[in-house]
């Protein structure tokens, strides 16, 4: 039986990382050099996880499964990095972060970890702006701010809307120094698929070389996944493509726990889906609902010519128009939280108000904000601020300057002019709240095992607030478990290299290549692809931004019997001992099948709604979200057993900090 | 729409490759690598193997993507990546050449897949600060001209595609390689180190085979991200100044 220890470390919220530093155990820098640590992800929380260690005097080994390791998905997040500076004298401060966060997550996350969050998010924009991150700055030259969703102040640093492009690259460079100083050896085109324990503790990784097909063997005192999180289980999400959770669920097969899994956050701005051959949904930044209102039209017969092209949008009357977010949630307005965004979205649509040929989508405008910013800059000019042209066109480009990258993408793929007509959206799969469980160190159940970033369940609790999800991975990664790593190393230090050639190692090999040429012997007639598409198609339906009981035991059930014809009749062409994508991506999917029936497992069993996950059953007569506080404050951890129900642990939620109130944002 | 293609086929870097047609049936929405997904389909269907392409975020900012489309590196619109480039700009009928980034510092290593870490090896040179994590002073404490941390951020936008390689008769790194000497030599932070940084990374791209800038501009005309060759003068002036002072 697992027992689940957090970790915590005793005395008051403010004091616990303070003192838990001062007094964890730490590793003397010539041992340090004996010891080997293999980082498996460069993504934010790898990539910068990597550089500290490295600097600390670790021997590190970095894998990632890309040409390079700039390219993870980190790059793609736009809008900006929560930091508690209070740079702006809005009031904000460590404790305000602090629970904003739990107070965003629905209150499921673990209230030590998420002041830690709060506390060192001060130290990562320094450090950033240390290594060349070119930050927004205002004409002072002082660091520029800017509002996200759930909070009431502007904490929001941010590059353009560029920003998770900048921060990764600053951890590319970092890390980059540590390998030409020779601390790091860095393997690119890498993918991990397992891990290789030695007396119950994590020594190692199987990996194979994604160029010559080979599989290889690492041995290392310890291991950390900064793997990211598992959006892509539902095909069609914000995530790139070869986002996958294959290393979390590698561990999970090896005894690690997979915590709350059902808790998905689902973006309220997205592109809509345009047509079945869709690879990917690509996300416009929560920062334009700083600017951008929501609607759709009040009348049926408006969004009848609409859909028809009869109307346009810029035609419905502003009486005519459904400002929903700011009529239901006033002190928020356009500016509530993803979830409540989301599914706010969903409920027009669902009166069947949506705004395109499928009926899902609603609209963003600008319209307001162009004319508001149009006139400030009259104004500031001396120029004619009743000349609506010319109010127009400065505003336009006050608008460009803050958004231009997002209104270029948007039209790229739309081929509409979003500063003339508005923007159509959808919510998306975006992230994933749920994900291995770790305790205080960050170290999962698997002794020797951390996981960091979003591959950890994480600080996010049921929802993760905009803009927090770069500062998780960096804090992560720079700041916590270059400390708490030194935890389980300092007992390490008279443990000698461990040899690939040990028994374990080779077993573990052996197993790769028999799942490996299993899924290549299969032959069927259906292709990885179809699969993975009808899987994701299955979990958005039943398991997606709403889940009652029914749905979800008869979509386990079909996701069962897809999961059957998957070993009956998928097709992987080519070789093992090949560069070869599509032996990557069935064993990949394959994984996805297993993720996908525990997070109904989880979503079923969570009587409540919170966060990202909503059941039917469990609402307010406004159709709010009803959480059960009494039953539910804990933390899901799975234990998987193939072929068996899966058990159950529960990390009970202490709060004695934050009161637990319902969530309101009216 | 219908439409040919004549795309590179290569097993691996070791053996030759050549020209393969193939027709597929698009629409106007999809992008260009969701009109190859569906000739990938179709090989698969079919039982061939599928044509290798690298690709990932498919929002025009990790990099990953690359090929060039009928001449030109990530195809024929302006500051946009393949991922990025859509088929209504293709109508009924055309012929589509596909190729991979063809430069000796780039290797193909199957079909449109190439092996870009010489640019990695470049950045480990010197393309970066040298400061440890720990060691940050407060972020406001050294102010920085809006102005300036405009054109640091514009340097640094490029995404090391790889295009401005492809794009130069020359296969030369100077775009990719000055875009990031001038984006931390821009900013208080990196300026400290830059003579060094300069000379380091100028000699590692010389290590790796690309070859030298003859002002052609073609790199900046294919550049996804409109990275300017003003860098290149700019790195040009560094590393002049440079040279004349001390070797490490």
């Amino acid at each position: 039986m697992i027992q689940l220890d957090a970790k915590i470390p005793k005395g008051p919220l403010a004091d616990k990382w303070t003192r838990y530093k001062s007094s964890v155990d730490l590793v003397a820098p010539n041992n340090k050099r004996k010891l080997e640590i293999i980082v498996v992800g460069t993504g934010l929380a790898g990539a910068s996880a990597a550089a500290s260690l490295a600097e600390l005097g670790y021997k590190v080994k970095a894998f990632t499964f890309h040409d390079s390791p700039r390219r993870a998905h980190s790059i793609a997040a736009q809008g900006g990095i929560n930091a508690a500076k209070n740079y702006q004298n809005d009031g904000d401060s460590v404790y305000r972060l602090f629970y904003d966060t739990v107070k965003g997550g629905d209150y499921r996350s673990r209230e030590s970890n998420v002041h830690r969050l709060a506390e060192v998010s001060v130290n990562i924009i320094d450090q950033c702006v240390a290594q060349g991150v070119p930050f927004a700055r205002e004409y002072g030259g002082t660091l520029a701010n800017r509002s996200f969703g759930g909070v009431q102040v502007s904490r929001t640093f941010y590059a353009r809307g560029q920003t998770g492009q900048q921060l990764l690259i600053g951890a590319y460079q970092a890390l980059s120094r540590q390998v030409s100083l020779g601390n790091v050896e860095m393997y690119n085109r890498h993918e991990m698929l397992d891990v290789v324990k030695v007396d119950g503790k994590a020594r190692g990784i199987i990996a194979r070389n994604l160029v010559s097909g080979k599989l290889e063997r690492f041995a290392a005192h310890c291991v950390v996944l900064g793997t990211g999180g598992y959006g892509n289980v539902y095909y069609l999400s914000t995530n790139a493509m070869n986002c996958n959770v294959s290393a979390a669920w590698r561990a999970v097969k090896r005894g690690a726990l997979m915590a709350n899994p059902c808790f998905c956050q689902i973006h309220p701005t997205c592109i809509p889906v345009s047509g079945t051959y869709q690879s990917k949904l690509t996300l416009m930044s929560e920062s334009l609902r700083n600017d951008g209102r929501v609607w759709v039209p009040k009348k049926m017969e408006d969004v009848e010519s609409i859909r028809q092209g009869k109307k346009k949008p810029t035609d419905i009357a502003e009486q005519d128009r459904d400002y929903y977010l700011e009529r239901k949630y006033p002190a928020f307005g356009n500016l509530v939280p993803r979830d409540v965004a989301s599914r706010a979205a969903k409920e027009v649509c669902d009166e069947g108000r949506g705004v395109n040929k499928t009926g899902l989508a609603v609209y963003l405008d600008f319209k307001d904000a162009i004319m508001r910013y149009g006139k400030a800059e009259a104004h500031a000019n001396g120029m004619d601020y009743n000349d609506s042209v010319l109010v127009r066109k400065l505003g336009t480009k006050v608008v460009e300057a803050k958004y231009g990258n997002l209104f270029e993408i948007y039209e790229k793929i739309t081929g509409d002019n979003p500063y003339v007509t508005p923007m159509r959206i959808y919510p998306a799969i975006h992230y994933t709240m749920g994900g291995l469980w770790v305790d205080y160190n960050l170290e999962t159940t698997i002794p020797g095992l951390f996981a960091i970033g979003e591959a950890n369940f994480s600080d996010h609790g049921a929802n993760r607030l905009g803009a927090s999800a770069l500062m998780q991975g960096l804090a992560d990664g720079y700041f916590v478990l270059p400390y708490t790593i030194g935890h389980f190393l300092s007992k390490d230090i008279r443990t000698p290299s461990f040899s690939t050639d040990l028994e374990e190692f080779r077993t573990a090999e052996d197993e790769v290549r028999n799942r490996l040429s299993s899924l290549l012997n299969i032959k069927g007639d259906r292709s990885v692809e179809s699969f993975h598409r009808e899987l994701g198609l299955l979990l958005w339906d039943y398991c997606g931004m709403s889940r009652n009981a029914e749905g979800l035991k008869k979509g386990r059930q079909l996701l069962k019997n897809l999961k059957e014809e998957y070993y009956k009749n998928v097709f992987v062409p080519g070789e093992m001992e090949e560069f070869n994508p599509e032996l990557e991506k069935a064993a990949r999917v394959a994984d996805f099948f297993e993720l996908g029936e525990l997070m109904m497992v989880d979503a079923l069993h969570r009587n409540e709604s919170c966060g990202g996950h909503f059941r039917e059953e469990y609402q307010t007569e406004e159709g709010e979200a009803l959480r059960d506080d009494e039953n539910y404050a804990y933390v899901s951890a799975w234990e998987w057993r193939d072929e068996e129900e899966p058990i159950e642990h529960k990390e009970p939620l202490v709060f004695e900090n934050v009161e637990l109130k319902t969530r309101s944002y009216k | 729409m219908k439409l040919k293609l004549k795309i590179w086929r290569q097993k691996n870097s070791d053996t030759k490759g050549g020209f393969h047609n193939y027709t597929v049936e698009a629409t106007p929405e999809m992008s260009f690598l969701e009109m190859l997904d569906v000739l990938n389909q179709q090989l698969i269907e079919d039982k061939e193997e599928p044509v290798a392409f690298e690709h990932d975020c498919r929002e025009g900012i990790c990099g990953t993507c690359s090929m060039v489309i009928n001449g030109q590196p990530h195809g024929p619109m302006a500051l946009t990546t393949t991922c990025q480039l859509h088929m209504r700009h293709y109508k009924d009928g055309d012929t589509i050449v596909i190729e991979p980034f063809r430069a000796n510092a780039f290797p193909v290593i199957k079909d449109l897949v190439v092996d870009r870490e010489s640019f990695d090896r470049i950045i480990q040179a010197g393309g970066f600060v040298s400061v440890s994590t720990g060691q940050a002073p407060d972020g406001n404490s050294i102010l920085i001209e809006q102005d300036v941390a405009r054109e640091a951020f514009d340097a640094a936008s490029c995404i090391g595609c790889g295009a401005c390689v492809a794009a130069c008769p020359n296969a030369s790194a100077m775009l990719f390689t000055s875009a990031k000497a001038t984006h931390l030599g821009y900013l208080p932070q990196g300026k400290v180190e830059q003579a060094k940084r300069v000379r380091r990374m100028v000699a590692q791209m010389d290590k790796e085979g690309f070859g030298n800038c003859s002002n052609t501009y073609a790199c900046e005309a294919e550049c996804p991200k409109g990275i300017s060759v003003e860098y290149i003068a700019k790195m040009n002036r560094d590393y002049f100044s440079a040279m004349v002072g001390s070797e490490d």
